[in-house]
């Protein structure tokens, strides 16, 4: 039985550093390769030593998907490629291409020149890395060899967010990446086929939450951000510098302009304005509103927020700061965080979800007194609000997921442990399907059970399709028969008379003739002429033929008239019939006549039936 | 349906939709030509051959090959599916949005329609005599029409696998001739029917063409080939350039009718390098359209449709086409029309790209009648669809110069025989036009598609049959079937299976299934069940194949306790005679006969022995 295995290296019962290997029909396939933003040591970067102790990954591998720029999705990407080493094809969008090497700099700055550390990839190894990429279309088929084909599929979460499709013959996979089942304020919601994937591995950050309505969220987070300010307080918030930075962008943008408030937005780094750029030029991915109106006005030109300067977080009076990093675990969130933190008056509101071992992790948690490096002790006054803004299907959008693409498997990641073992229990419950959720490194195996393809003689189709009446009722089953031929690596199934031909064989006649006599005062030709008349009276719906040599068929039997000189009254029927001779043809003669002869000729054929009947 | 262009060149026998009209007269005789008065016409598809609400699927190769979509699709029952990419369809909008509001913009009180009547259109001279089908010529249609005829519209990306009711898949491939143009590849399981409509091999803005993928096809239905088959691109873009500079240089304007998307973009992406080698860095360019803006800003978006290096430009992140630039730096202005802003921005010596090629309506019509008259003014044309003399016509006499350096990147008579023999199709389909050199150059063999076998011609309403025979269908057999069967080697490599299955037809789908066990018949229905038929679902004989072997058969009998056999020699075989039981058993190399009266155990027998021997299928 073929079998599909899935093991997750990140990503398994965790968030951050996806990283997920399928094996499909001889096929190796990594899906996202990313980095744990929880950890700064190995356990930063997936286990590829997994897939082999000694050496580089490309004979191992038949391709890298990824799904999303989010550095927890592609983090790990030139470590795996150009440390590692893996020399094959790497698939992502065209967005996904343009924004996910910028991130990766930005990464790698943060570690190698803000925390010295070495061995670790360098701006070269970014770009070489880069050159094997192959960018994707969404809906195009990629066929990566003779076997292997992906498709990309809109997944919303960011700009080029993709799920994809594995399929090597009858099997599939679907990979969601990150994705989102409601259209937001810049980018569209995650939509899929009714594919009938073997599997689909779907992330589950949030497994176990209903989140209300997202205008609800938004006028909260107004509400928030908008008494903070009225107070006089500084407001901070840590965004990835590309994806929920444009949503909440355009939410306060309109609303400073409808309220026409004056207190000053920024957004800190210069990633900005390339990132509004990348959101122009690639207007196709985001939603259909942008995309109608962005001729006249293009959403992503912000009148009301300008370029941060490190100057301005000591500017007395109230702000707005978006800042990046997102959970404040490095760079210029968490230097402002450490500025404003003492001020019960500053708030900082997290708008999406914070990994374990990150400073915004532990704020959400209630942590008032953060150790900081150097010993040295942070206590945190500033109100700390938290927002689900990040963009994630909630339980509800899972369900719905699996109600547009009918897997026969399901197989959960990217979540916490917990929470999968509750979403699981609920699928299992209500689509009747398994759901798997391996831990890092433990292998999910499922068998699948492909049809076999085989191509059929028209002509045979035709044939059995016209048996079951000029329209197919799909309640009465139509037998075929046929024979299938396997040659080389071609299957074909024909009739059997083709058959015989295709394969250069002889036909065997296998023939079998009985002798009956009867008693029957007519001339030969008469009690052949009555036989027949009567054998077409009974016989409805065969052919019957009387043929100018003296004989009758009935269908393919043969019965033949003589009588002995001596005693003209004495007949002997002669039967004839072939093994292929179908029982049924008979079947409505044993009701009966009767007259004489009539009776006669029927024994003499009822006797024939129940030989020919007699397998 | 593949395609549904309109054919504009019946606008030729109009006047020009001129920003005040004179009073109504249906025919005007303008510098020895006569022209209709009236709004523009155009020549519709054939909508009489069949009736339209039965097709289930238009594919739409290119922006310019779907003009006609709003005739078709609304007030004919019209209920399938069209399917185009996305730039086809964003820029067909925009295109015909522009031909909505350059017929609006002046509308005419009436349409002439007694030119129409056979006996009139007789004694007209010209072209207007032989115009055919003149009945059947429409007017433009309205916004509304165009936008209910784009809703029918499904998008599709380069390569994406189309399944049209489980028969049969279509894909768009790149064609490499504009924004989002695709051929289109037709296929089941064992056919393939491509059809390439509008190709190009050069390189300019669009994805470049993917010819591979049209490898073995069965049938290669080709159109869309160039229309200026002697005129070079690449020297035609220098000529333009040439002629551009020395009007602009004499103090004259330059008037480039044109469409409001694909070439101009090359055009001004020429101009880019060009204007500041030829010192015209102060020179205005204007591009006049109500799309003009729109056009510009859609072809920034479309990155994934652009050749490599234009995409590789959004990486950076920089718009892919330097026009971006031009606007910036006001080099390049762009209005809707040339009432409001356009009045009073505008200076001469200028550049003014605007429409319609045909100089029959929209902006283009206005600088005809500004510039015309002056012999320091060119007017260059670009657009191959029309012919230049022609288009001039009713504007003669004319002091203006004429330059014609048409445009047309499409796939030239040699470039497809290239094509041809690289991709070798079985058989080639294409309009007889292009079966036989041009009228006017009957010398030139070489514009002409000479292939072997030779191509099968169409014409306007001809019914083609295409040169396949479908023998094979994909069916699925279900892996419990599929277990159950066993194969036996007839010779090395090639073995058979006898398959007894039911077979399941779902949407084109065909799977085979093990044939179900009769259900056991609960006894509290036993006598309901009694009444019915029984299933006829017994597997009838298979068909025998070999031969029995005389010794190997006699010892089996033996064996079976069958020993008085008297074997006879004959022609063809043996004859056994069974004394005991008076039965005779004849073996030929092709058949066995028994003959055997009333005893039926001992046929029963026989027949299995010699089953023994024999093949079945």
């Amino acid at each position: 039985m073929p079998e599909i295995k899935v093991t997750p290296l990140g990503a398994g019962q965790d968030v951050g550093r996806s990283c997920i290997l399928v094996s499909i029909g001889g096929k190796n396939i990594m899906l996202d390769c990313g980095m744990h933003m929880g950890y700064n040591d190995d356990r930063r970067f997936p286990d590829f030593s997994y897939i082999t102790q000694n050496g580089r990954l490309t004979e191992f591998l038949d391709c890298v998907i990824i799904s999303h720029f989010h550095l927890d999705h592609c983090g790990a990407l030139p470590f795996m490629s150009e440390m590692v080493g893996y020399d094959g094809p790497i698939y992502m969008t065209h967005p996904t291409k343009a924004i996910c090497p910028i991130l990766l700099e930005d990464f790698r700055k943060i570690t190698v020149d803000k925390k010295g550390e070495t061995n670790f990839f360098t701006s070269q190894m970014i770009k070489d890395c880069m050159k094997k990429v192959v960018p994707l279309n969404l809906h195009q088929t990629v066929q990566v060899d003779d076997e292997l084909e992906i498709k990309a599929y809109y997944a919303g979460h960011v700009l080029g967010a993709a799920m994809v499709q594995i399929k090597v013959g009858s099997e599939s996979v679907v990979y969601t990446g990150d994705y989102n089942m409601t259209p937001d304020r810049h980018l569209g919601a995650a939509w899929i086929d009714k594919c009938r994937p073997d599997i689909l591995i779907s992330e589950s950050t949030y497994a176990t939450t209903i989140r209300d309505s997202k205008r609800c969220r938004e006028r909260d987070f107004l509400k928030k951000v908008h008494e903070s300010i009225e107070r006089g307080g500084k407001v901070l918030i840590p965004v990835f510098a590309l994806g929920r930075a444009q949503e909440l962008c355009i939410l306060l943008e309109t609303f400073w302009e409808r309220m026409n408030l004056k207190a000053p937005i920024y957004f800190s780094t210069g990633l900005t304005e390339k990132a509004n750029h990348y959101y122009k030029l690639f207007i196709t991915w985001t939603n259909q509103k942008i995309r109608k109106t962005f001729v006249q006005r293009n959403m992503f030109e912000f009148k009301h927020i300008k370029a941060f300067d490190r100057s301005y977080a000591d500017n007395p009076g109230p702000m707005v700061v978006f800042a990046t990093p997102g959970m404040l675990h490095a760079g210029q969130s968490l230097q402002i965080f450490k500025k404003w933190a003492g001020n019960e008056k500053n708030m900082v509101i997290m708008p999406g979800y914070c990994v374990q071992g990150t400073i915004g992790h532990k704020i959400l948690n209630g942590q008032r007194k953060l150790e900081m490096e150097g010993r040295s002790t942070l206590d945190v006054k500033l109100q700390v609000e938290y927002m689900s803004f990040s963009a994630h299907a909630d339980a509800k959008g899972i369900m719905q997921l699996i109600r547009m693409a009918e897997p026969r498997n399901m197989l959960l990641v990217h979540g916490e442990a917990v929470k999968m073992e509750f979403l699981k229990g609920k699928i299992e419950q209500e689509f009747s399907i398994d759901c798997h959720m391996p831990a890092n490194g433990e292998t999910a195996t499922v068998t699948t059970n492909p049809s076999v393809p085989v191509d059929i003689s028209l002509n045979l189709l035709k044939r059995e399709m016209a048996l079951g009446g000029p329209l197919p009722d799909p309640k009465k089953p139509r037998t075929m028969h046929g024979t299938l031929i396997m040659k080389e690596n071609s299957l074909k199934l024909v009739s059997s008379e083709q058959a015989l031909k295709e394969l250069g064989l002889n036909e065997h006649q296998l023939r079998f003739t009985c002798r009956v006599q009867l008693q029957d005062p007519h001339s030969d030709p008469d009690t052949l002429n009555r036989i027949y008349t009567h054998l077409k009276s009974v016989l409805k719906g065969y052919t019957i033929q009387h043929l100018p040599d003296g004989t009758v068929m009935v269908e393919s039997i043969v019965i033949k008239v003589s009588s002995s000189a001596e005693d003209t009254s004495t007949k002997v029927l002669l039967l004839s019939w072939s093994y292929q001779v179908k029982h049924f043809y008979f079947y409505n003669v044993i009701s009966s006549n009767t007259r004489a002869v009539k009776r006669l000729i029927l024994i003499a054929i009822n006797r024939q039936i129940s030989i020919v009947n007699h397998d | 349906m593949l395609d549904c262009g309109l054919d504009t060149t019946s606008v030729l026998n109009f006047l020009p939709l001129p920003l005040f009209f004179p009073s109504f007269q249906e025919l005007k005789e303008c510098a020895g030509r006569v022209f209709v008065d009236s709004q523009p016409e155009f020549c519709l598809p054939e909508r009489e051959l069949l009736d339209l609400s039965t097709i289930d699927v238009i594919l739409i190769s290119n922006y310019h090959c779907m003009m006609a979509l709003p005739y078709i699709t609304e007030h004919t029952g019209f209920t399938g599916t069209v399917y185009a990419t996305e730039p086809t369809l964003q820029i067909g909008r925009l295109l015909m949005e522009e031909l909505v509001k350059f017929m609006e913009r002046v509308p005419k009180a009436q349409s002439a329609t007694c030119w129409k009547n056979k006996e009139i259109q007789r004694m007209l001279p010209g072209p207007l005599k032989d115009a055919v089908d003149v009945w059947t010529w429409k007017r433009s249609y309205s916004m509304q029409e165009v936008n209910s005829a784009l809703s029918k519209v499904q998008l599709v990306g380069y390569s994406q696998k189309v399944e049209l009711f489980g028969a049969v898949q279509v894909s768009p491939l790149s064609s490499g001739y504009s924004l989002g143009s695709s051929n289109w590849i037709i296929q089941s399981h064992h056919e393939k029917v491509a059809y390439v409509s509008g190709s190009s091999l050069l390189t300019t803005h669009p994805q470049p063409m993917d010819q591979s993928s049209l490898k073995n096809s069965d049938v290669l239905i080709l159109t869309g080939l160039t229309q200026m088959p002697t005129a070079n691109p690449d020297g035609m873009l220098g000529e333009f350039c040439s002629n551009l500079a020395m009007t602009i240089r004499a103090g004259g304007n330059v008037l480039v009718p044109c469409y409001s998307s694909g070439v101009i973009y090359d055009l001004l992406e020429c101009l880019y390098q060009f204007i500041e080698s030829a010192n015209l860095g102060t020179t205005p360019f204007y591009f006049i359209s109500p799309v003009a803006n729109s056009s510009l800003e859609f072809s920034q978006i479309f990155a994934e449709w652009l050749c490599h290096n234009k995409q590789s430009k959004v990486y950076l992140p920089e718009p892919p086409f330097p026009h971006a630039e031009l606007i910036q730096t006001n080099k390049l202005k762009h209005y809707p029309s040339i009432h409001g802003d356009f009045s009073s921005e505008f200076r001469q010596p200028c550049v003014v790209f605007t429409g319609h090629p045909s100089l029959r309506f929209g902006d283009v019509v206005h600088f005809m009648e500004l510039w015309g008259k002056s012999g320091l003014n060119t007017i260059i044309f670009t657009e191959p669809d029309f012919s230049y003399l022609d288009a001039l016509a009713p504007y003669q006499p004319l002091a203006m110069k004429c330059v014609y350096c048409p445009i047309d990147t499409r796939l030239n008579f040699h470039q497809v025989s290239k094509l041809l023999k690289e991709v070798q199709p079985l058989h080639v389909v294409c309009p007889e036009q292009y079966t036989q050199p041009p009228l006017t150059q009957s010398h030139r063999s070489d514009l002409m598609l000479e292939l072997q076998p030779p191509p099968m011609p169409y014409r306007r309403c001809s019914v083609l049959n295409l040169p396949f025979r479908r023998r094979y269908e994909r069916v699925y057999i279900l892996p419990e079937l599929a277990n159950s069967l066993v194969p036996s080697e007839i010779k090395p490599g090639v073995s058979m299976a006898t398959v007894s299955a039911v077979l399941h037809s779902k949407d084109n789908k065909h799977t085979l299934q093990s044939v179900p066990k009769p259900p056991p018949v609960p006894p509290s229905k036993k006598r309901k069940r009694v009444m019915e038929e029984p299933p006829v679902v017994l597997a009838p004989k298979p068909l025998l194949s070999g031969a029995v072997p005389l010794e190997a058969f006699l010892a089996t009998l033996q064996k079976h306790g069958i020993t008085e056999v008297k074997v006879e020699e004959t022609a063809d075989g043996h004859i056994l005679h069974l004394q005991a039981d008076d039965t005779l058993i004849q073996l030929e190399e092709d058949g066995t006969h028994i003959v055997c009266d009333n005893n039926e155990p001992l046929r029963t027998t026989l027949r299995d022995l010699v089953l023994r021997f024999l093949q079945k299928l």
